[in-house]
């Protein structure tokens, strides 16, 4: 078993485990607990499949911006230290036995497709797949129309270069818009409990 | 480089984490324990986009933006999530999602 294999299934291991924990546990604050790790342990993926700035950003965004989020979220509306929202036992085998059929379903598919022989070339992948790659099919500068066996789908005469700067632009104000009415909704209003306060 | 890790070992690990997001979604009542669930199931989905963008040589670029994308709409969506579910509590004083029914036709 070569390092690559061990490292993938010892991070595999780790992030299927705290995701099937998330799922299995009662309590929320160690859900949250179970979820680090998950998202931990992608990240730890996409270092493994040689996206750098994909699992930095991983890191950064979820773990750092997400999760905080969502655990200030579990402070503001506990109801007590050790509040269990219990499903009923026929709403989880019903959820299990779902979750299992759709496992199984994908599961298949994905075994039963073959598909098709693509080797990573070890020798190019930094040169293709780096940080400044990323940005540069952010700007357009780039032409990175395919130049495989696909002639029929870009010919190469209709070939040009491919820019994400209009969709990069649109999800930024789309963030910037979204956390003004994040912001907006969650205000407090507590006006009545001032103006009894006052009174 | 990955070794005789193939792509479908990669399928598999993100049809896993989808899978548990979608139970997670199914049976939890805590609201926040439904916005883990949907966390997970864009998580198992951008596991595919990245393998695919590392086992596809010809859309190595492309897999890496379109997680990038992902990443961000999943900030954005936990964002406006966690406000509504604030909102919430503070109507309701509780996050059970069965206690929102003032809508039930």
């Amino acid at each position: 078993m070569s390092l690559q294999q061990a490292l993938f299934w010892i991070v595999a291991s780790l992030t299927g485990l705290s995701a099937l924990m998330v799922v299995l546990t009662q309590n929320i604050v160690r859900a949250a607990a179970w979820l680090l790790f998950a998202l931990a342990g992608t990240a730890g993926i996409y270092f493994l499949l040689g996206s750098d700035f994909v699992g930095a950003a991983q890191l950064i965004v979820y773990v750092g911006g997400t999760l905080v989020l969502v655990v200030f979220g579990v402070m503001l509306t506990a109801q007590g230290p050790f509040v269990n929202l219990k499903a009923g036992a026929g709403e989880w085998a019903f959820s299990l036995l779902i979750g299992i059929a759709l496992y199984a379903t994908l599961a298949v598919a994905t075994l039963a497709t073959a598909w098709p022989a693509s080797d990573p070339p070890p020798a190019d992948y930094r040169s293709t797949a780096n940080v400044a790659a990323l940005g540069e099919a952010f700007l357009g500068i780039r032409e990175i129309a395919p130049v495989g066996d696909i002639p029929r789908v870009y010919p190469p005469r209709n070939r040009t270069r491919v820019s994400y700067l209009l969709p990069f632009e649109i999800v930024s104000v789309h963030l910037l818009v979204v956390l003004i009415g994040a912001a907006y909704l969650a205000r407090a209003k507590r006006r009545r409990v001032v103006s009894e306060a006052a009174a | 480089m990955n070794g005789d890790v193939g792509l479908p070992a990669f399928l598999l690990l993100g049809a896993l984490m989808f899978v548990c997001g979608a139970v997670c979604m199914a049976t939890k009542r805590n609201a926040i324990g439904v916005l883990m669930g949907v966390e997970l199931v864009l998580n198992g989905a951008n596991i595919n986009f990245v393998a695919f963008a590392w086992f596809n040589p010809l859309f190595r670029v492309e897999g890496q933006v379109f997680a990038l994308f992902v990443i961000v709409m999943a900030a954005a969506e936990a964002a406006i999530a966690l406000a509504i579910v604030l909102n919430f509590y503070n109507n309701h004083t509780s996050v059970d999602v069965d206690a929102a029914e003032e809508l039930k036709g």
